[in-house]
């Protein structure tokens, strides 16, 4: 085991890498009821094509396969896992990402046999052709519903009009037919390609006592055989720089218009310090341009062009990346128009340094308030954790970038001309008002 | 577990709810304005929620207001309104970094109050009036979010199951108010009702964070000074409307061009938070469709998969229990009947002692958990200030624990049914 103290932030991390490969990570808090519990592979509805293990060629799965796989894991031969999991008064919950799986619960008693049951229940798929059959409903609903989100179909109109091969631009949840392509057989082929624990990580944080739970995990996972870990081969496809379409619009039944511009990272091999650099500088920067106390925001909110649904974020993961900037607005064009036109002005600006200071207090203070979260700690942890970065080096991190990085990766991110998309979410006529 | 000591203590007519806590890294702050839910001030106190929190006389317009918050270490200041039953409450609420954690040891926590103090208490006034430009533009805001509710199907169902439910109940008004209200409200109509607020309502300010007492009191009384909080009138707690029951369940269907059809079915409980039987009222919730053990999820997701989500919970302050489910329009009838059925088996006692031990763990659980979080604690907290019967939350844990299966089967046989409302997708729409 091994133990990080981060005095700042009054926190310690307790660490293990057990023999069959799986990353265990401890983050105890005092003063909380509740422990919550991560296990996630890194696995998601991106990895759609891929050399199954023990075989030597590439197969191209439906989508939408590593969302069914996280539904039919909560059903072993005695049933359904979610009541293994209220019977002990914990909450278990699962989600699937573009790159990883998490399965999850939160619980203030029975920690112990909460966890027994997570490292179990997903290290023992149990699949038929009935159940496999029976999943297909309830997920064609899910989709459905995605179907009628219009944020959801703003999001997804986005990517699939920047990416063109990637499969980033697939709908996590696959789509009615993709689904109904899904056999008991492709699942467990999915399975045991992905969920070996050299591919996944376990992350508790809670009123827990370190050494012992780290016990607990070491003797459960013990108890279990696991072939030799292998490097997983995944077949990648060759996305263009620039992005697919410029702008695409979407009639729905809505009353009030929504606009998404998306700027396509044209570096997606970054990892590590590298990637969280990136990250950090660019939602700094979007900080900056976009902000509620930029001259930009108040602007767009004095033409009447935006409300508080206005948002801003960058995703940064190895293969891809993009930032999404936009919200409601009743009229969507002349959204996307200003927001081009203000990330062009804004490159032609030097970088205000004062501006700089402030954000870089206002992240700092967010990150504070984020380490409240449990949730966030986990989920955050993890997904750094796949990518070689580190949740606690954001704060150092952010207090490092200075005014000339910053204006190194404005010049390299921003370009509007060929990484630019909108994605347009218009009422479909039959929309009335109220 | 014991939560930790709530210190109380009236500065004018504000009442003053510390939560000394050591867990969290941030402040909490919280205002509660409390007043009856009527038709004729909601629209001017969502209009309100809106204005306070983006100009005060210091920082009048958004952007100086917001770069002032981010010179605080990104302290958040939000506000918004909800109904807890017939009451309309407009919260104003602030997370601040505790300094401890900085490099820099900025007095955040001071700062903090006196921006706060004036959000509430020195809005962008000029000549008797609000500033004309902030109100039309956060008119314009409001407009659009009133208006997109439409947008989001789950929850233009809820609305329109209530409004259908409760139509000469103060409960049936909309909490953002209505946008034909709207266009008439003048700043100066605003800056009287908004003088009115402070006079009459019920308010209540929670601290929640490693805070010291003496402190926090010589900020209050520095920044809330009691001859601007002190007009002594209101805080009576507002009664409990007759429920008016049905003689024949009302069904509603509207149609729209969606994918899945909407299904939200609204009960009568008369149970509200308070009573004896709450913690039954919320076991049988448990039981019937609030977690993934329940009958709904059990028997119209994983048994029928009919959908993705079939759920109830209960709106504890105006006694409704509201089922909801996205499904396949065509299964409309297939869907109710084995709503409905789950409603009777409840009603007849057909459910377990070990369905009871479960939820009951699965319920205390959710308690807790909502404890180790600064906003719930103090909306949980805040249900105390809006009833008769305050229960302390160090009981909630022994009162549930104390519930029987008769108790559960008396609450269900007190459960009718009121409406149905079913949003129905065009059947030929395909994408």
């Amino acid at each position: 085991m091994t133990k990080q103290t981060f005095d700042q932030l009054q926190e310690t991390l307790h660490f293990d890498k057990l023999p069959n490969g799986l990353h265990v990570y401890v983050l105890p808090k005092k003063g909380f009821n509740k422990t919550f519990a991560t296990f996630t592979t890194k696995y998601g509805s991106i990895d759609n094509h891929f050399v199954p293990l023990g075989e030597e060629e590439p197969l191209r799965v439906p989508d939408g396969i590593a969302h069914f796989l996280e539904h039919k894991l909560f059903e072993d031969e005695e049933g359904d896992v979610f009541q293994e999991f209220s019977k002990k008064g914990a909450s278990a919950n699962a989600f699937t990402s573009f790159n990883r799986t998490a399965y999850l619960f939160s619980s203030t008693m029975n920690i112990e046999d909460n966890l027994e049951t997570l490292m179990n229940f997903v290290q023992k798929p149990y699949f038929t052709d009935e159940s496999v059959d029976k999943e297909k409903g309830i997920i064609e609903q899910e989709i459905k519903m995605y179907e009628d989100n219009p944020d959801w179909q703003n999001f997804f109109g986005l990517l699939k009009a920047m990416f063109k091969e990637h499969p980033v631009g697939i709908d996590i949840a696959g789509t009615v037919e993709s689904i109904n392509q899904t056999t008991k057989d492709l699942l467990y082929t999915c399975y045991k390609t992905f969920y070996h624990p050299g591919n996944m990580v376990l992350f508790i944080v809670g009123n827990v006592e370190p050494e012992k739970i780290l016990q607990q995990v070491r003797q459960n996972q013990e108890n279990k055989t696991f072939p030799e870990p292998e490097d997983i081969q995944r077949v990648t496809v060759k996305e263009p720089t620039e992005v697919d379409e410029k702008k695409v619009v979407i009639p729905m039944a809505v009353n009030t218009g929504k606009c998404l511009v998306g700027i396509k990272e044209h570096r997606h091999d970054k990892q590590g310090e590298d990637l969280l650099k990136q990250e950090l500088s660019i939602q700094l920067l979007l900080e900056m341009m976009f902000g509620q106390s930029s001259e930009n925001y108040q602007a767009l909110y004095e033409q009447g062009l935006i409300d508080d649904t206005f948002s801003f974020d960058y995703t940064g993961e190895y293969g891809f990346g993009f930032s999404v900037i936009g919200g409601d607005s009743k009229n969507p064009e002349a959204l996307g128009n200003t927001i081009k036109t203000m990330i062009s002005d804004f490159l032609q600006q030097p970088i205000n340094k004062d501006v700089v200071e402030r954000i870089r207090k206002k992240k700092i203070g967010y990150f504070l308030k984020a380490m409240n979260s449990p949730e966030f700690i986990a989920n955050q942890f993890t997904r750094y954790r796949f990518n070689d970065m580190d949740l606690f080096h954001v704060i150092p991190m952010l207090e490092a970038l200075t005014t000339e990085s910053l204006q190194e990766t404005l010049n390299d991110h921003f370009n509007v001309d060929t990484q630019m998309s909108q994605c347009l979410i218009v009422p479909d006529g039959e929309a009335q008002r109220g | 577990m014991e939560p930790d000591r709530m210190i109380q203590f009236q500065s004018g007519s504000l009442n003053v709810h510390i939560i000394p806590s050591k867990t969290f890294k941030t402040t909490t702050f919280n205002i509660q304005l409390n007043a009856p839910l009527t038709k004729e001030t909601a629209t001017k106190r969502a209009l309100l929620s809106h204005i306070l929190q983006n100009s005060t006389a210091d920082y009048p317009s958004r952007q100086q207001l917001r770069s002032a918050l981010e010179e605080l270490y990104g302290a958040s200041l939000t506000s918004d309104v909800t109904k807890k039953g017939e009451h309309h409450i407009v919260s104003i609420r602030m997370d601040i970094a505790n300094e401890k954690f900085l490099k820099d040891q900025t007095p955040l926590m001071e700062e903090g109050i006196k921006l706060l103090s004036s959000v509430l208490l020195n809005p962008n006034e000029e000549n008797g009036k609000f500033n004309d430009k902030v109100v039309e533009e956060e008119k314009r805001t409001l407009a659009q979010k009133i208006s997109s509710v439409y947008d989001d199907k789950m929850r233009y169902a809820n609305k329109r199951l209530t409004e259908e439910m409760c139509q000469d109940e103060p409960f049936g008004v909309h909490v953002l108010g209505y946008e034909e209200d709207l266009q008439a409200i003048t700043s100066h109509a605003l800056y009287d009702y908004y003088h009115e607020v402070l006079k009459k309502d019920k308010i209540d300010l929670y601290i929640m964070g490693d805070v010291e007492e003496k402190e926090i009191r010589s900020f209050i009384t520095r920044y809330f000074p009691t001859d601007q909080t002190d007009k002594g009138e209101n805080h009576q707690l507002i009664e409990r409307s007759p429920i008016k029951l049905k003689d024949t369940p009302n069904e509603v269907v509207e149609e729209q061009s969606v994918q899945q059809g909407k299904l939200h079915i609204g009960y009568r409980t008369d149970v509200l938070y308070g009573d004896d039987d709450y913690f039954a009222m919320q076991l049988f919730n448990g039981i019937f469709g609030g977690f993934s053990h329940s009958k709904l999820f059990i028997n119209v997701r994983e048994k029928a998969s009919l959908a993705y989500y079939a759920a109830s919970r209960v709106e504890s302050f105006k006694g409704l229990l509201i089922v909801m489910s996205g499904i396949q329009s065509s299964h409309y009838k297939k869907a109710s009947d084995i709503i409905f059925k789950q409603m009777e088996e409840m009603k007849h006692g057909n459910f377990t002692e070990e369905d009871i031990v479960q939820t009951k763990a699965v319920y205390k659980n959710q308690i807790l958990e909502t404890m180790d979080v600064p906003r719930g604690r103090i909306e949980l907290e805040y249900q105390n200030e809006l009833t008769e019967n305050p229960i302390p939350l160090n009981e909630w844990i022994e009162r549930t624990d104390s519930v029987t299966k008769e108790d559960i089967v008396n609450v269900a046989k007190k459960i009718t049914l009121d409406t149905v409302y079913f949003l129905k997708g065009k059947e030929e729409v395909t994408k």
